[in-house]
C-alpha cells in the first residue's frame, strides 16, 4: 500500500468543510480552526519546528491524532537500552503512525531536540528506534512530545514479534531471489536450445551443461523452505502440497542432469526454478499479508499491557509489570485504571466489572471482598492487597479454559490442504503408471520412460493450485485490513465464510461498553463549563463528559477529591451526595453545582452502538441468525437484543455456560460466529467456529478472537463476511481451474507430447490467471 | 557463434552483480519498511539525523 497509491484530497478536505487544522476531524459549530485545545497545542508545536510541511502531506484518518488529554503516565526510563558507546536507545510502537508524513514529522520533530542522535521510524512495523545521549528519563520527554503531537507510545516488546519471525522472512525472500535470477538466466539459455534446431550437438552440451551450472545450485539453496516442510509432513507422516512440490523439483532436476549428461533434446532446469519461483513468490506474498495482521494485533497488545504500581514498605512507589506482582503485594489502583490482579481492598470501592462479568452498570465492592482482575476502577484510588500472582489469578485461569477451548475445537482443516491430500497421491500414482507403461510395456528405454514420467510430476506441480489460495488469501485479508479489519488467523477467512449463525455479547459489543453522557436539554453553556472542570479528571465519567464536550478549555485551579468531585472555586462536579443532593442510585451520575445557580444533573449510560440494528440487519440479509449471550441481567439485556432487533437472547451467562452454548451450537451442526470484547467471553471466542473481537476489546478477547475490528461499530462484520465468502468462491474457482489445466495437461504429459516450451507457457500461463482472477477478491 | 564465448560469461556476469545487489539490499536491511521507504522518497528535505541504526 504505497502513499501514492491511496493518496486521498485530505489537504483540500480541510479547507472546503470545516476541519480541524491538526486532526482533520470534523469541527463542531463555533470551533474556529481547531477541534480541541490539544489540536491547537499540536499544531503550534509543529509550526514552532518548522514542520507545517506535514499538513500538506498528510493522509491519516480524521480525528486519528488528536492529542488526549490525559495521556497515560507510564515511565518509559526503565525500557532504555544503554549502549557501548554510551548513547541510550530506546523502541516504542507508535499508534497513529499512518502515513509517510507521519513517520517525517516523527523523526524531524524528535531531531530538532539537540541531544537526540537519531530517530528512525519504521511505517509498515509502527516501531521507531530513538537513541540519544544523555539521561534514560530523557524517555519520557520523547513521550510526551509524541503525545503532544497525537501519537500514542508503547514500549516495542520482543513479544510484539518474535526475531525468528523476520529471519525466515528474509530467508524466504532471499529464496525467491535466487529463483528468479535462476530461471530468467536459464531461460536465456533454455530459448536457445529450442529454436536453434540446427545447433551442432556439441554445442548443445555446452549449453545442457551450463544450464545444469546454474540450475542445480539454484534448486537446491531455493529450494530449502519446501525441503524442510516437506521432511516435516513426511515424519507427520501426512502428505502436503509441499512435499509434492519437493519431489516434483527434485525429480525435475536429476532427470535434467541425466539429459545433460547423455545430451538429450532438453534440459528441464527452467522449468524446475521457474516452479520454484512462482511458488515461493505465493508464499513471499502470503507472508506479508499474515505479518501486517500480526504487527497490528501487536501494536493493539503493546498499548494495553501496563505496569502496576507497587507500593513498597517504605510508602514509596515503583512501577513494575504485572507478571513481578507476588501474592501479598500491595498495589495502589488509581482512578480510571484497569486491575490487573486479582485482589482484595481494605476500603469500599466502586468496580465497573464488565469485561469480567458483562454487568454494564459499576458496582460497589465491601471492603474485603474479592476484587476480580480486568473490572475497571470507577470510585477513587486505592491500594489493595494482591491475592494471587499474575500467573494463578483469575486471568490465568480464564486463558488456560480459553487454551482448552482451542484445543476441543481440533484442527481446522484448509481447503488447500484438503485439496492436497487428495491430489498428491493421485499425482504420484499417475507418474509411477507413466513409466511403468512406457518402460514395461512400451519398451521405450528407461531414461525415455523416466523423462515423460518426471513430465507428469513437473507439469502437475501445484503451481496454480499453490497460487489459487494464498492468492486470493492476500489479496482479501489486505482489503479487510483496509477497511479496519484484522485477521489475525490463516483459515480465519475460510471459517468466517462458512458461519451460518451469529452469538453476540452485549456489554462493550452490542454496545459500546463505556459510559456515554445522555443529553436531556442540560443547558450548552452548563455542559461546557462542566467538561472544562472534567479535564482535570481521569475519572471515567469525567472523561465521557469530555468527550461530549471537546472543545471546552481546561479550568484552572481544580482540585479534586478522589472518588467524589471536583471543586473549582465555589463550583463543584461530581456525585450528587458530594453536591449535596442525597445519594446516587448508581454510580452513573454526575451533578454540576455552579455557585448558587441551580444544580445540573449529567447522567451516564452505555450506549448501544449506533450501527448495531443496521449491522445486524445486514447479517440477516447475508442469511445469518442471531442471538445475544450476556452476563448481564435479564431487563437490561432483554432490551439491548430488541433494540438491535433480535430476538433470541440469553442473560446470566458465566464464561462456562457461554462457552457450553456455543459447543451446543456445534454439536447441533450449526457454525457459530462469536463476537465478544470481554474476558468473560474469551473462552467462547476460541470455541466458536470463528470469532471476532470488536474496536476496544481486552487484550485476552483479542488473543482468542480470530478477527478484530480496529474501527468503531459493527458495520465492518457484514461487509467481512461478503468478503470472505467472495473470496471463497475465488479460491474454489481457482483449484478448480487448476485441476482444470491439470486434466488437459496430464494426459498430453503422459503421451511424452510435453516439450519444456510446453511446460513453461503452461505453467506461466495457468498461475498468471489464477491470480488475475485472486486481485477480484478486493471488491467488497 | 564465437561471440557466445564473450556474450554468455557477460550476460551471465551482469545478472550476478544484480543478484549481489539483491542480498545486498536485503543484507542491510532495505526490505524491512517497504510502506516508509515508498514515502521516504517524497521527502525533499535534507536527511536531518535520521540515519539506519
Amino acid at each position: 500500500m504505497s502513499v501514492l497509491g491511496r493518496a486521498r484530497p485530505v489537504a483540500s478536505d480541510a479547507v472546503s468543510t470545516a476541519a480541524c487544522t491538526h486532526c482533520g476531524a470534523r469541527l463542531a459549530p463555533g470551533q474556529d480552526r481547531f477541534c480541541c485545545t490539544g489540536c491547537a497545542g499540536a499544531h503550534a508545536l509543529v509550526a514552532g519546528l518548522g514542520l507545517s510541511a506535514f499538513y500538506g502531506r498528510r493522509d491519516t484518518e480524521a480525528g486519528a491524532l488528536r492529542p488526549e488529554a490525559m495521556p497515560p503516565a507510564l515511565d518509559l526510563a526503565p525500557f532504555v537500552t544503554l549502549r557501548r558507546d554510551g548513547t541510550r536507545r530506546l523502541e516504542l510502537v507508535v499508534s497513529g503512525l499512518a502515513c509517510g508524513a507521519c513517520i517525517w514529522l516523527v523523526e524531524q520533530a524528535l531531531a530538532a531536540e539537540a541531544d537526540v542522535l537519531s530517530a528512525r521510524a519504521s511505517l509498515s512495523a509502527r516501531r521507531l528506534a530513538v537513541t540519544w545521549r544523555g539521561d534514560a528519563s530523557r524517555a519520557n520527554d520523547v513521550a510526551a512530545t509524541l503525545g503532544r503531537l497525537g501519537f500514542r507510545v508503547a514500549p516495542w516488546s520482543p513479544a510484539c514479534l518474535r526475531a525468528t519471525e523476520d529471519a525466515e522472512g528474509r530467508a524466504l525472500v532471499r529464496a525467491l531471489g535466487l529463483a528468479a535470477f535462476g530461471s530468467m538466466n536459464i531461460m536465456l539459455i533454455s530459448v536457445a536450445v529450442w529454436v536453434g534446431g540446427d545447433m551442432g550437438p556439441s554445442l548443445r552440451h555446452g549449453l545442457h551443461w551450463l544450464a545444469a551450472l546454474i540450475g542445480l545450485p539454484v534448486v537446491l539453496v531455493a529450494g530449502m523452505p519446501f525441503y524442510v516442510s516437506a521432511w516435516r509432513a513426511i515424519r507427520a507422516g501426512r502428505p502436503s502440497m509441499d512435499l509434492a512440490v519437493s519431489l516434483g523439483v527434485l525429480a525435475t532436476a536429476a532427470m535434467s542432469l541425466s539429459e545433460t549428461v547423455r545430451n538429450g533434446p532438453y534440459t528441464w532446469f527452467d522449468g524446475a526454478t521457474m516452479l520454484l519461483a512462482l511458488l515461493l513468490a505465493g508464499r513471499v506474498f502470503d507472508r506479508a499479508a499474515r505479518r501486517r495482521a500480526r504487527q497490528s494485533m501487536a501494536e493493539l497488545l503493546a498499548l494495553q499491557e501496563g505496569l502496576v504500581s507497587r507500593v513498597l514498605d517504605d510508602g514509596h512507589m515503583e512501577a513494575v509489570p504485572a507478571e513481578a506482582v507476588a501474592a501479598g503485594d500491595r498495589v495502589l489502583v488509581a482512578a480510571g485504571e484497569r486491575l490487573r490482579l486479582d485482589g482484595v481492598a481494605a476500603v469500599e470501592t466502586l468496580l465497573d466489572a464488565a469485561a469480567t462479568t458483562g454487568e454494564s452498570v459499576p458496582r460497589s465492592f465491601a471492603a474485603g471482598q474479592a476484587l476480580p482482575a480486568g473490572a475497571v476502577n470507577m470510585g477513587a484510588a486505592f491500594t489493595m492487597a494482591v491475592s494471587a500472582a499474575a500467573r494463578d489469578g483469575s486471568l490465568a485461569a480464564m486463558a488456560r479454559l480459553l487454551e482448552r477451548a482451542e484445543q476441543a475445537k481440533g484442527r481446522f482443516v484448509a481447503i488447500a490442504d484438503r485439496a492436497s491430500r487428495f491430489y498428491v497421491p493421485v499425482v504420484h500414482a499417475v507418474a509411477a503408471l507413466t513409466f511403468l507403461a512406457w518402460w514395461g510395456v512400451l519398451d521405450a528405454p528407461w531414461q525415455g520412460a523416466l523423462v515423460n514420467a518426471v513430465c507428469v510430476l513437473l507439469i502437475t506441480c501445484p503451481c496454480a493450485l499453490a497460487l489459487a489460495v494464498p492468492a486470493v488469501q492476500v489479496v482479501a485479508v489486505g482489503a479487510l485490513f483496509r477497511r479496519g479489519v484484522l485477521v489475525t488467523s490463516a483459515t480465519a477467512l475460510e471459517r468466517l465464510a462458512g458461519a451460518d449463525h451469529v452469538v453476540f455479547d452485549k456489554t462493550g459489543t452490542l454496545t459500546e461498553g463505556r459510559p456515554v453522557l445522555i443529553l436531556q436539554g442540560q443547558d450548552p453553556a452548563a455542559l461546557r463549563r462542566a467538561a472544562s472542570i472534567a479535564r482535570a479528571s481521569r475519572h471515567p465519567l469525567a472523561q465521557a463528559l469530555v468527550r461530549a464536550c471537546p472543545g471546552a478549555p481546561i479550568a484552572d485551579g481544580v482540585r479534586e477529591v478522589p472518588g467524589q468531585g471536583l471543586f473549582q472555586g465555589a463550583a463543584r462536579l461530581g456525585s450528587p451526595s458530594f453536591c449535596g443532593l442525597g445519594a446516587a442510585m448508581d454510580g452513573m451520575m454526575l451533578v454540576l453545582r455552579d455557585g448558587d445557580a441551580a444544580p445540573v444533573a449529567f447522567r451516564f449510560a452505555d450506549r448501544m452502538r449506533e450501527d448495531a440494528a443496521a449491522s445486524i440487519a445486514s447479517l440477516r440479509e447475508l442469511g445469518l441468525t442471531t442471538e445475544v449471550l450476556s452476563g448481564d441481567g435479564e431487563g437490561a439485556v432483554a432490551a439491548a437484543a430488541r433494540q438491535a432487533g433480535i430476538d433470541t437472547w440469553e442473560s446470566g451467562a458465566n464464561p462456562i455456560t457461554k462457552q457450553a452454548r456455543i459447543a451446543e451450537l456445534r454439536d447441533a451442526g450449526r457454525h457459530p460466529l462469536m463476537v465478544g470484547d470481554g474476558i468473560n467471553d474469551a473462552a467462547a471466542l476460541a470455541a466458536a467456529h470463528v470469532s471476532a473481537s470488536p474496536a476496544g476489546a481486552t487484550d485476552l478477547a483479542q488473543t482468542a478472537s480470530d478477527l478484530v475490528l480496529q474501527r468503531d461499530g459493527l458495520a465492518t462484520l457484514p461487509a467481512a463476511i461478503r468478503i470472505a465468502r467472495r473470496a471463497q468462491a475465488i479460491a474454489r474457482q481457482n483449484i478448480g481451474f487448476s485441476l482444470l489445466y491439470n486434466i488437459v495437461a496430464v494426459p498430453m504429459a503422459v503421451l511424452g507430447l510435453v516439450t519444456p516450451l510446453i511446460a513453461a507457457v503452461v505453467m506461466a500461463s495457468s498461475s498468471l490467471v489464477v491470480v488475475l482472477n485472486a486481485l477480484r477478491a478486493a471488491k467488497d | 557463434m564465437d561471440a557466445l564465448i564473450f556474450l554468455i560469461p557477460v550476460s551471465l556476469l551482469l545478472g550476478l552483480v544484480g543478484l549481489a545487489g539483491f542480498l545486498w539490499a536485503l543484507r542491510s536491511r532495505q526490505y524491512e519498511d517497504l510502506d516508509g521507504a515508498a514515502a521516504r522518497i517524497l521527502f525533499d528535505d535534507k536527511p536531518g539525523k535520521e540515519t539506519p541504526k
